[in-house]
């Protein structure tokens, strides 16, 4: 995938509980955007959040096609990195994660298309 | 390895230090990738390096008529445990290793620990040392048996940052019941999201079990690995201990109008129509089985009432031992073990409440398997599952 549009979510968002890996919806019922699908979307959130078992729901979202295309956040998360370093080497799918700024992450708008050949996701493919 | 370097880059880590031991979280079946990562481990012909104890799965393999969910899931959750015990894994299937005699690393032993209220209490209360490993990274550091030194590894990160003051208004009566220990937790983690945070004004040698019961809920509302107390946990025998002698960035009270709103947000039940209790979230230990043996002290529990207590097997065979297995059971009591009753679907599905006493159960417990909560004292639960209705200790509490 080379262009994918952006879901800047308003609150983190903790994958396991979170999100259905079946479907790629969000199913927290105490997170504003309910309903929302991360599928083929660049997720942008401030930081992770949760269980330690979302590494585990990142890559079964890549196994069944329903990942996010990217995931942006303000802080580096180990659980969001791990999962998508696992699911690379088992499915050959690379979901980069990329940290960015504080100040760069609160620039990019929900629905916005972003360039995944561009930097800093082509380095972290 | 790779996984390894991989978390050295993202931790920014300059070496790698070797750990004595692991627990590993994996083994809970997530979909078939869970099942794909561990194959790839067998067929690279991976045993783990440093003793390892495994984490709840998805069902209870000693009792597994109790699962009341999609035989195939649970099927593949048991194939995922089995797959686990084979890297060399012991088959614990227990959230609370600690419990357990022969794996309790010692102050300042440096493990790999998976599952959130293990890691909190693996810090905090065994004063050893783990960051917060995922699914993948800690199977990952049990086979290598190396990690990153970055984060709690290092003793200047487990210095507390945030001071959080009982109040004046918190009454000396409920300081010292088990209530108010998963409250405190869950208004802790809330406050200090990944800081750590020292609790001061509580009477000092709180038991572990009550630290349990904080650390849980603490790692739940938050992404909390490390926790204070002034005069319980070993690295706060003062709360300049726990300061590491640095002034602390934040000093917050903590009032008992905090303590009943978290009650009161976790209560998503209305009324006095209970159908469940469940306790043991985390595993209770065998001197929790004998309080609600007490507890019960010979009365039954309601035939309309479903009462679970989760445990590991390890505690059920020395409850077995004593004999207290076998008077809970009289009372009418369910003891569940290798899993919990807020991961796997045990409890009958139902238009009533489910009371407990754990606030990490009545915060994943709505999503997860759909239940209605009321988060109660364990007394409070225990009375009420005799008398098969919500009853409330107002006393503790003061009017509502």
């Amino acid at each position: 995938m080379s262009e994918a549009t952006a879901l800047v979510l308003e609150e983190p968002l903790s994958l396991w509980g979170g999100v259905d890996p079946a479907t790629g919806a969000v199913i927290d019922a105490h997170h504003p955007q309910l309903g929302a699908n991360v599928r083929d979307r660049v997720l942008v959130m401030a930081s992770g959040r949760g269980s330690s078992s979302s590494a585990s729901v990142l890559a079964e979202a890549v196994r069944a096609g329903t990942a996010p295309a990217a995931i942006v956040l303000g802080e580096p998360d180990l659980i969001l990195s791990i999962g998508a370093a696992v699911a690379e080497e088992l499915y050959g799918v690379s979901v980069p994660v990329v940290v960015l700024p504080p100040a760069d992450l609160a620039e990019i708008v929900d629905g916005q298309p972003i360039d995944l050949t561009a930097e800093p996701f082509a380095s972290s493919r | 390895m790779r996984l390894v370097v991989r978390a050295a880059e993202v931790t920014g880590a300059t070496e790698l230090i070797d750990v004595t031991g692991a627990h590993v979280d994996s083994c809970l079946y997530h979909g078939e990738a869970t099942l794909d990562f561990v194959q790839r481990l067998a067929d690279g012909r991976a045993r783990v390096r440093v003793p390892t104890t495994l984490n709840v799965g998805a069902l209870d393999l000693l009792h597994p008529e109790l699962y009341r969910g999609d035989r195939r899931i649970a099927e593949r959750g048991r194939l995922l445990m089995d797959r686990y015990r084979s890297l060399g894994a012991r088959p614990t299937f227990t959230c609370a290793p600690y419990q357990l005699a022969d794996s309790r690393p010692a102050l300042g032993e440096q493990v790999a620990w998976g599952e959130s209220n293990a890691i909190a209490f693996c810090n905090s209360v065994l004063g050893a040392r783990t960051n917060r490993y995922g699914d993948f990274i800690d199977v990952a550091a049990a086979i290598t048996g190396r990690v990153p030194h970055a984060g709690l590894h290092r003793t200047e990160a487990r210095r507390a940052t945030l001071v959080l003051r009982l109040a004046e208004d918190v009454p000396a009566a409920l300081r010292d019941t088990d209530a108010i220990f998963p409250l405190l937790g869950i208004v802790l983690g809330r406050r200090a999201g990944s800081a750590v945070a020292v609790v001061d004004g509580l009477a000092p040698g709180q038991s572990e079990d009550r630290l349990k019961a904080l650390g849980a809920a603490a790692a739940s509302s938050g992404a909390v690995a490390m926790f204070h107390v002034v005069g319980s946990t070993p690295e706060a025998p003062t709360l300049d201990a726990a300061l590491q002698h640095h002034r602390p960035s934040v000093v917050e009270l903590l009032r008992l109008g905090d303590l009943r709103a978290a009650r009161d947000e976790l209560t998503t039940a209305a009324g006095e129509r209970l159908t469940a209790v469940s306790l043991g979230t985390p595993h209770a230990s065998l001197a929790e089985l004998e309080r609600y043996a007490a507890m019960l002290g010979g009365r039954r529990v309601h035939p309309h009432v479903e009462m679970l207590v989760s445990t590991g097997r390890d505690t059920l065979a020395a409850a077995a031992r004593s004999g207290i297995s076998e008077r809970l059971r009289e009372a009418g009591v369910q003891l569940l073990v290798d899993t919990c009753s807020y991961i796997a679907p045990i409890l009958r599905p139902s238009e009533g409440a489910t009371m407990t006493d754990s606030a990490k159960w009545a915060y994943y417990a709505p999503g997860n398997v759909g239940a209605r909560v009321v988060l109660g004292s364990t007394a409070e639960c225990i009375r009420s599952a005799v008398a098969g209705r919500v009853i409330r200790d107002d006393a503790l509490w003061g009017p509502a």
